[in-house]
């Protein structure tokens, strides 16, 4: 420890501080408090009158608003197993092949640029025309090439456009979960495998008996940090669909009631609501990444 | 290599090539749509130039020079390095602070206060939005570059100082003791000692902080909103796909242009981006 004037160590911490109580601590005990009162802009400016649980009530019936919870839950689900899945699988897979390198950095380019701009480029892979006219969308062009009829791939509910988004984010974000599970991987000691092999183990027993449970730990850990993800998305969301046709989720519908309907009672709510779904997972990773940054 | 071991090894092969072209197709198809004029776009698709690539194929740079001059993209690229370099050192500088004072110094509520910064990771940014908007207004904050540097500096607090204080704990207590028998302040110490031997991990910082501003979408349209003065590239490219969805000539060049920079980033600093990137995952 530097010993030094108390008045000293706040030059250093101060600005953090201070910066932190303003963006973080003081709106997120006023956010909670909003969400008991009305629409007005202001706590204790007009149409700001304490409405109880109604906002709350509203999330809970509304159908859009149970729209969004149900396809939080389906980004959820799907994309977190097929971004942990295949990122697992990408990182076996790679680690017995001379083009490691290369094939990982096509894989997780994506996650260096924005949702905006993937969006767009699936947007393009989506692309619909009428039956009469040239299909200059990928998809499109396999399905009437194979004799079928154009689909509307963001717009046909409930499940196939909610898919569609879904697989940007897979898209995104496979990369990242490969890239750790191989760091993991490589830590693997190399003789447990091959003593296995020895007696007589193929490469599925291998990857269930050995990889597989050595592994459990950072599944853990990618997963939940993918939740995290998921419940917080909404770019892709805002450049796709803007929630139309079925596809809203929570953060999207946040953003509209703050800024297209101007109901900061209700956008409170909302963004408790993501609030409560996110604090449990982020506890659970945070310890996890606190107990690994202390073992090194 | 054996007959047997040849085909034995093709489905893993064959899995792998089917993946990275599902990962590379997409990018492909935008970015020869980019260099293609309106009317081939809309005529045909995207992957019809293959046959004639080397007879009468025409590409062009026309594209980007549309989005850039008469789309203002030029114009939104300059607002996006307005903001995030700016916003990015802004946000490293006061992390290396707080690290170091929560690292070093002795004071009152030291890991209470370290405890409360870091475990407001958890803090999704919806929860801040509309308790600041009134306050930005009244400031005159809202609209402006300062106005969003502090808003990315605030938000990133929590993880860039988490992350830089692990990497100053490390450093051994001896470089301190003979600073101090030299006479140094802390103020010094810091500059001149702390700060030199921190530059990989605040490397690392620096790339994750710099990307996630330069690919956020959110926090600009809070906090700066569409007026094309201010728009950083994300914004802009948003509202060309709203307004002009069936544009792709100019859709493509434009996602195209917002994904040069981290792309260019990505190849030439890897090492310190893929840490970057981990890091980054967990921010609020």
């Amino acid at each position: 420890m530097l010993h030094t004037g108390r008045w000293r160590s706040w030059l250093f911490v101060g600005p953090a501080l201070l910066l932190i109580v303003f963006f973080l601590v003081y709106p997120t005990i006023m956010t909670i408090a909003r969400s008991f009162f009305g629409r007005g802009a202001s706590l204790f400016g007009p149409n700001t009158e304490f409405v109880g649980l109604a906002n709350w009530h509203y999330i809970f019936t509304n159908n859009i608003m149970l729209t969004s919870l149900r396809n939080n839950t389906l980004w959820a689900v799907l994309f977190t197993t097929c971004t942990v899945g295949f990122g697992l699988l990408l990182a076996v897979m790679l680690d017995r092949v001379r083009y490691e390198k290369l094939a990982k950095s096509v894989i997780f380019v994506p996650a260096a640029i924005s949702m905006v701009g993937a969006s767009v480029i699936w947007k393009f892979i989506y692309a619909y025309r009428p039956v009469s006219m040239e299909q200059i969308g990928v998809l499109n062009a396999i399905v009437v090439a194979v004799g079928g009829q154009p689909l509307g791939w963001l717009i046909e509910r409930p499940w196939l456009n909610n898919i569609c988004l879904i697989v940007v984010g897979i898209w995104m974000w496979t990369g990242f979960c490969m890239v750790i599970f191989s760091a993991a991987y490589k830590n693997i000691p190399r003789q447990l495998m091959e003593a296995a092999r020895i007696d007589g183990a193929n490469e599925w027993r291998v990857f269930r008996m050995i990889i597989l449970p050595l592994l459990a730990p950072t599944a853990a850990v990618v997963a939940t940090t993918m939740v995290v993800q998921v419940l917080k998305i909404f770019d892709i969301i805002f450049v796709m669909t803007n929630g139309n046709y079925g596809t809203e989720v929570i953060a999207n519908r946040m953003y509209k009631e703050m800024f297209n309907f101007f109901n900061y009672g209700r956008a409170s709510a909302i963004a408790v609501v993501l609030l409560i779904l996110i604090v449990p997972f982020m506890i659970v990773n945070i310890r996890r990444f606190a107990a690994q940054e202390g073992g090194r | 290599m054996s007959l047997r071991r040849v085909i034995a090894r093709t489905p893993l092969h064959l899995t792998i090539f089917v993946f990275a072209a599902m990962w590379l197709i997409p990018t492909l198809g935008l970015l020869i749509t980019s260099l293609r004029d309106p009317t081939s776009i809309a005529a045909s698709g995207w992957w019809t130039v293959f046959p004639k690539l080397f007879s009468g194929g025409r590409f062009s740079l026309e594209n980007y020079a549309g989005v850039i001059q008469q789309q203002g993209l030029g114009y939104a690229f300059f607002n996006s390095l307005r903001v995030s370099i700016p916003a990015t050192l802004i946000s490293t500088l006061v992390a290396s602070f707080a690290a170091f004072g929560f690292a070093w110094m002795r004071f009152r509520g030291r890991r209470i206060l370290f405890m409360l910064v870091v475990g407001l990771m958890v803090i999704p940014l919806q929860m801040t939005f509309i308790p600041i908007l009134p306050v930005y207004s009244k400031l005159g904050l809202s609209g402006t570059f300062p106005g969003i540097w502090l808003a990315h500096t605030a938000y990133g607090l929590p993880l860039t100082t988490y992350l830089v204080h692990n990497f100053m704990v490390a450093i051994p207590k001896e470089l301190f003791d003979s600073a101090s028998i030299d006479g140094a302040s802390p103020v010094k110490t810091f500059w001149r000692i702390v700060i030199p031997i921190s530059v990989p991990a605040l490397a690392s910082v620096f790339i994750f902080q710099f990307l996630w501003i330069w690919n956020d979408l959110l926090v600009a349209l809070v906090y700066l909103g569409a007026k094309p003065d201010v728009a950083p590239l994300t914004v802009t490219i948003a509202n060309m796909v709203t307004n002009m969805g069936r544009n792709w000539e100019l859709l493509t060049a434009a996602a195209f242009v917002s994904m040069a920079l981290p792309v260019v980033v990505f190849f030439s600093l890897q090492r310190y981006f893929v840490r970057g990137i981990l890091a980054g995952s967990l921010k609020g």
